[in-house]
C-alpha cells in the first residue's frame, strides 16, 4: 500500500523536484505580485489610456481616450520631458560616483582603526534620516551651520567664499583636458554632499559583503606571495562583485523615487486631479528607468563572479 | 670610511632595520590618509546633526543672541520635554517600535525565503520572474497608489470588506513579498546565497535533507550578515515611512506622522494657551523631536551592529 506514493515521489526527476522547490520557494511573492503589484499596476496602465473621473464617494469612471494623455505629456506639457530625461541624465552621472565612493568607504571601514564602532554609527546617520520628516528640518538646520543669518557676522559674510567652479574648469581646459571630464569632475566634486548622503545603505551592503569573504582566502593568498594590490583585485573585488549589481540597482531606484519626474506626476494627480495623465507620466518614466536599469545591469554582469 | 659605510649598509641588520622603519612609516602616512578621509566625510554627515542637536538645547535668549554659534549659554531641556509631551512620545514609539520590528522581522523572513527560491532553483521562467521583482522596486508606490487604495477599500472586490485604517494592509503586503522596498531584500538575499559555496546545500543533501531544510537548518543561519542588513533597513524605512501609513493606517499614530505634524501642534498649542506664536521656537521644538526620533534607531544600529561579523567563518568551510 505504501509502495504507490513513494513510487510516484521517485517518479520527479531530479530536475522535476528542483522546478517544484523553486515555485515552492517564490510561492509567497508570486501570490504578492499577482494580486498586490501586476493587478494595481495594470489599473494604472488603464488609466493612462483612459480620461478617469472621480465620483465623490464611491469610486471612478473611465472613458477610453486612446493615446491622448501619451500625447499630452509629451507634446503639449511644458517641461514633462525635458525633466524626465535630465533625471536619467543626472541619474547616470551620480550612479558611477556613489558606487565607487561607498566601495571605498566600505573598504576603509573594514579596516581595524581606533573608533571603529563610531565612524560606522555615523555612517548610519544618513539611512536614519534620509525620511521625509526629518529631511525638512534638516534644510532648515544647514542654514544655520553653513551660515545662515545667526551664525556669521556681517563683517566675515563672503569670506568663506563658495566652491568657484569656473576657475578649477578653466585650469583643467588649460592643462589640456576635454572639457567633458573637467565638467563631469566638478560636478562631482559639487555633488560631493549629495553623494555621501545617498550613500549609507550602499556602504552597509558592501560592508556586509566584505564581512562574508572567508578569512581562509586571504591567508591562503599571503602564504602564496600575493601582494595586497593583487589580494585587492583577485580577491576582494570578486567576491563583493555580485553585490555590485545589488547597488547599482538601488541607487537607480533611490535617485528615482527622489527624481523630478516622480514629483511632477504626484503633483498632476493631486494639484490638477488628473489621474490619466498622472499614470501615463509614471508609466513612461518607469519604462524608461527599467531599460536604463537592464541595459546597466546587462552590462555589469558580465563581469560578475558566483561560486555556482 | 666609505668602505665602513658601505659595510654598514651592506649589513643585514642595518637592511632589516631599514625595511622595519620605511613599513612603519608608509603604515603611518596610509593611517594618516584614511584618518584625513574619515574625519572629513564623518564632518559633512554630522554637520547638520550638530546644528540640530546644538538648537534643541538652546533657551530662546540663546536663538536671539548673535555671540552665540552652536554652545548654548543657558542650556534647557525645555524643548525636548515640550516635543516629548506633545508626540505622546511613549505611546508613539511604542506602537512604532512594535509595528517595525515586526514587520522587518516579517520581511527578513519572507525575503530570505524567496531569495533562496530565486538563488538556488532553475526552473521555466525564473529570469522573467527575477526581472518582475526588479520591475516591482523601480516602478514607484505614488503610480499605482489609486489601484491599490481601492483594493483594500473593497478587498477582494466586496464591499463591506474595508481593510484600511487596520495594520492588514502592510502585513499582507509584506508577508506575500511586495512592501516598502521587498524587492530590494529578496534581491540582497539573492546575491548573497549565490555567494555561499554549493558544497555546503550537497552535503546538507546528502545527508538527506530536504530543500526546505536545507533553507533553515544551512543557508538561513549562514545568511546572519545578510539578514541583520535586511532587517535593519526594513526596520528604518518602516520606521520613517509616512507614505504607506498615511495612506493605508490612516488613524494609527505612528513616529515620523507625530514629527512631521509637530511643528503644527506646538503652534496650536501655543495659540491655544494665547501665547504668541513664534516660527523660531517652533523650529526649536521640532530639533528636540528629531533627536528623539532618530535614538531609539541609532540605538538598536548600535546594538545590531557587532552581527555584521558573524560571517561565513563560522561554518568552517575551506574553500
Amino acid at each position: 500500500m505504501n509502495a504507490a506514493p513513494r513510487k510516484r515521489r521517485k517518479g520527479l526527476t531530479l530536475r522535476g523536484r528542483e522546478i517544484a522547490s523553486g515555485y515552492f520557494f517564490i510561492f509567497p511573492w508570486l501570490v504578492g505580485i499577482t494580486f498586490f503589484f501586476l493587478l494595481n499596476v495594470g489599473r494604472a496602465a488603464r488609466f493612462s489610456v483612459n480620461r478617469v473621473h472621480v465620483i465623490a464617494g464611491y469610486g471612478l469612471t473611465q472613458d477610453f481616450i486612446g493615446l491622448q494623455n501619451f500625447y499630452n505629456i509629451f507634446r503639449v506639457h511644458g517641461t514633462f520631458m525635458r525633466e524626465m530625461f535630465t533625471s536619467v541624465g543626472e541619474m547616470l552621472i551620480n550612479v558611477p560616483l556613489i558606487i565607487f565612493f561607498s566601495l571605498f568607504m566600505a573598504i576603509i571601514l573594514n579596516r581595524q582603526f581606533m573608533g571603529r564602532g563610531l565612524v560606522r554609527a555615523i555612517f548610519f546617520l544618513p539611512v536614519i534620516m534620509a525620511s521625509a520628516a526629518i529631511a525638512n528640518t534638516i534644510e532648515m538646520s544647514m542654514g544655520m551651520i553653513m551660515g545662515g543669518s545667526s551664525s556669521i557676522p556681517p563683517d566675515m559674510e563672503g569670506a568663506g567664499g563658495g566652491f568657484n567652479a569656473a576657475a578649477i574648469i578653466m585650469l583643467l581646459g588649460s592643462l589640456g583636458m576635454p572639457p567633458q571630464i573637467s565638467g563631469y569632475i566638478t560636478t562631482a566634486i559639487a555633488n560631493l554632499h549629495e553623494v555621501i548622503r545617498s550613500s549609507g545603505v550602499q556602504i552597509l551592503i558592501f560592508l556586509a559583503a566584505l564581512q562574508s569573504i572567508p578569512s581562509s582566502m586571504y591567508e591562503v593568498a599571503q602564504i602564496e606571495g600575493a601582494t595586497s594590490y593583487e589580494t585587492f583585485w583577485k580577491i576582494t573585488i570578486p567576491m563583493v562583485s555580485p553585490l555590485i549589481i545589488t547597488n547599482v540597482v538601488y541607487t537607480v531606484i533611490d535617485t528615482y523615487a527622489n527624481a523630478a519626474v516622480v514629483e511632477t506626476a504626484h503633483l498632476t494627480y493631486i494639484r490638477e486631479m488628473n489621474i490619466g495623465a498622472s499614470a501615463a507620466m509614471s508609466i513612461s518614466s518607469a519604462l524608461l528607468v527599467c531599460l536604463v536599469l537592464f541595459s546597466i545591469c546587462w552590462a555589469i554582469s558580465r563581469f560578475i563572479f558566483y561560486r555556482d | 670610511m666609505t668602505q665602513r659605510l658601505h659595510a654598514i649598509a651592506e649589513s643585514p641588520r642595518f637592511k632589516n632595520n631599514l625595511q622595519k622603519w620605511t613599513g612603519s612609516v608608509k603604515n603611518f602616512i596610509l593611517g594618516l590618509g584614511i584618518a584625513v578621509i574619515v574625519a572629513g566625510v564623518c564632518y559633512i554627515i554630522i554637520a547638520p546633526l550638530v546644528g540640530i542637536i546644538s538648537r534643541a538645547f538652546m533657551s530662546p535668549s540663546d536663538v536671539i543672541n548673535p555671540l552665540v554659534f552652536l554652545f548654548p549659554l543657558a542650556p534647557t531641556l525645555y524643548n525636548l520635554r515640550t516635543a516629548f509631551d506633545l508626540m505622546g512620545y511613549n505611546t508613539v514609539l511604542l506602537n512604532t517600535l512594535a509595528f517595525a520590528v515586526g514587520m522587518a522581522v516579517l520581511h527578513a523572513l519572507v525575503c530570505s525565503f524567496v531569495g533562496y527560491g530565486f538563488a538556488r532553483f532553475k526552473f521555466p521562467g525564473s529570469n522573467v520572474l527575477f526581472g518582475l521583482v526588479i520591475v516591482s522596486i523601480v516602478v514607484p508606490i505614488q503610480s499605482y497608489m489609486i489601484p491599490m487604495f481601492l483594493n483594500f477599500r473593497f478587498f477582494l472586490g466586496s464591499p463591506d470588506l474595508n481593510l484600511l485604517g487596520t495594520i492588514w494592509p502592510i502585513l499582507l503586503l509584506t508577508a506575500t513579498g511586495v512592501g516598502i522596498r521587498s524587492g530590494l531584500y529578496i534581491y540582497i538575499f539573492r546575491q548573497f546565497f549565490r555567494g555561499i559555496p554549493k558544497e555546503l546545500e550537497e552535503a546538507a543533501f546528502i545527508d538527506g535533507a530536504g530543500p526546505m531544510g536545507t533553507y533553515l537548518r544551512i543557508m538561513l543561519p549562514n545568511a546572519v550578515p545578510a539578514c541583520v542588513t535586511v532587517f535593519l533597513f526594513a526596520l528604518v524605512w518602516h520606521y520613517n515611512d509616512t507614505y504607506y501609513t498615511s495612506m493605508l493606517m490612516t488613524g494609527n499614530n505612528m513616529m515620523a506622522s507625530a514629527l512631521s505634524s509637530l511643528g503644527f501642534s506646538y503652534a496650536g498649542w501655543r495659540s491655544l494657551m494665547e501665547l504668541p506664536v513664534n516660527p523660531i521656537l517652533t523650529q526649536m521644538v521640532v530639533f528636540g523631536g528629531v533627536l528623539l526620533a532618530i535614538a531609539p534607531v541609532m540605538i538598536i544600529y548600535l546594538f545590531l551592529q557587532r552581527f555584521f561579523v558573524e560571517g561565513l567563518e563560522r561554518s568552517g568551510i575551506v574553500g
